[in-house]
């Protein structure tokens, strides 16, 4: 307001030096709030840039959780609390950063460690055991007890006799043992066999 | 049914016998493998008298070191990690010996043991370590020598056998060139 007073008392119209002051003192301000503006903006696009390339500790832990650090043995790098499995996390942090795909991430702590930093280890070598054994044990196992099941059913249907509850039981179960029933002739030399 | 009863499929004994047969040596073959693991995994570290283990080193600084071209000298293999702290206890003191020794037919070899690498160049750099340093790939080195962790130290003595092992950091400089001397006077 007093460098406007001044203006009117240096002459000219009353609007003009509105104008040129209303002008004038904004043209200015917004010079260099345009000029600082256009030298932060790129600064601020890189930290926006910067914010959002940056992994969240959600997908770090994402990978982290299928690998182990040799050094804690059954702790899984995700909730792995030493120095050496927070060095490690900060890596895999690194390394999203750089758009690297968890496969490559995997594939380098391999590369540096050795296939034990895997959660699942890779199909190949020794490593086939803990693939094969567990469903070979299972195989074993089913058929042994499908082997037990039908050797328990087997006298019952062989014999005739009537299943434990035999409501419903078949007539011909009720039959009397017939002795040219070839099981009980297998049965009668087995016994003779064995004294 | 009763038909059915009397035409049952005969037991086939040799095939059940030879199902059994595979099946005990499958298992058996199971637990003499385990057996080996765990008669492995308590054997502990490589003994004093025992060969060392070959192996090649890639240093930081892109250089190949392997055992193999030190016949005839003494090696000094630490295992270090930038994470131990105990490590830090003995860094100073094994750069010292190597001063004193390198130019006398010792060799120094660092191995660093499931290490990140910034962290362990500034490590390096921290206790302003000179020898060949380079980091465990694969874990293979520290398999090699069964460590149980770090710091661990192995003398070798110039026929290519363990003379000194260190476990756990060394407390001084003397104790670092008494091993380094065991194995030179052999």
């Amino acid at each position: 307001m007093l460098s406007l007073s001044k203006r009117e008392l240096d002459g000219g119209s009353a609007d003009d030096r509105c104008w040129t002051t209303v002008y004038r003192l904004p043209s200015t301000v917004c010079s260099f709030v345009i000029l600082a503006i256009l030298v932060a903006s790129p600064r601020l696009a890189g930290t926006a840039l910067a914010q959002e390339d940056e992994p969240t500790d959600d997908e770090v832990n994402a990978i982290a959780k299928g690998l182990y650090c040799p050094v804690c043995e059954n702790v899984p790098l995700d909730v792995c609390p030493t120095l050496a499995c927070k060095q490690w996390r900060e890596t895999i942090r690194e390394k999203l950063a750089l758009g690297w795909t968890q496969e490559r991430i995997e594939q380098y702590f391999v590369d540096q460690y050795g296939d034990r930093v895997l959660a699942t280890p890779p199909p190949r070598g020794l490593n086939w055991a803990v693939y094969l054994i567990p469903p070979a044990l299972f195989l074993v196992g089913a058929a042994v007890v499908a082997g037990a099941i039908r050797a328990w059913q087997r006298p019952k249907a062989e014999l005739g006799l009537r299943p434990l509850g035999g409501l419903g039981a078949p007539q011909a179960q009720d039959e009397p043992l017939q002795a040219d029933d070839p099981y009980l002739q297998r049965l009668e030399e087995e016994l003779h066999r064995r004294g | 049914m009763a038909e059915a009863a009397g035409t049952v499929e005969q037991p086939r004994p040799q095939i059940r016998r030879r199902v059994t047969i595979a099946v005990w040596a499958a298992i058996l073959g199971l637990l003499i493998l385990l057996g080996f693991g765990q008669i492995r995994a308590q054997q502990g570290p490589v003994g004093i008298g025992s060969r060392a283990p070959e192996f090649t080193l890639s240093a930081f600084d892109g250089k190949q070191v392997s055992t193999a071209d030190l016949k005839g000298q003494v090696i000094v293999v630490n295992f270090w990690a930038s994470w131990c702290r105990p490590c830090e206890q003995e860094a100073r003191e094994l750069e010292q010996a190597y001063q004193m020794y390198k130019d006398r037919g010792v060799a120094f070899l660092g191995v660093d043991y499931v290490d990140t690498e910034r962290e362990a160049l500034a490590y390096l750099a921290r206790f302003s370590i000179t020898y060949p340093n380079g980091p465990d790939l694969g874990t293979r080195i520290s398999q090699a020598f069964r460590i149980r962790g770090v710091p661990e130290t192995y003398v070798i003595g110039t026929d290519g056998r363990i003379v000194a092992v260190q476990i756990g950091p060394y407390d001084s400089l003397e104790s670092v060139v008494a091993h380094i001397e065991m194995a030179s006077s052999r």
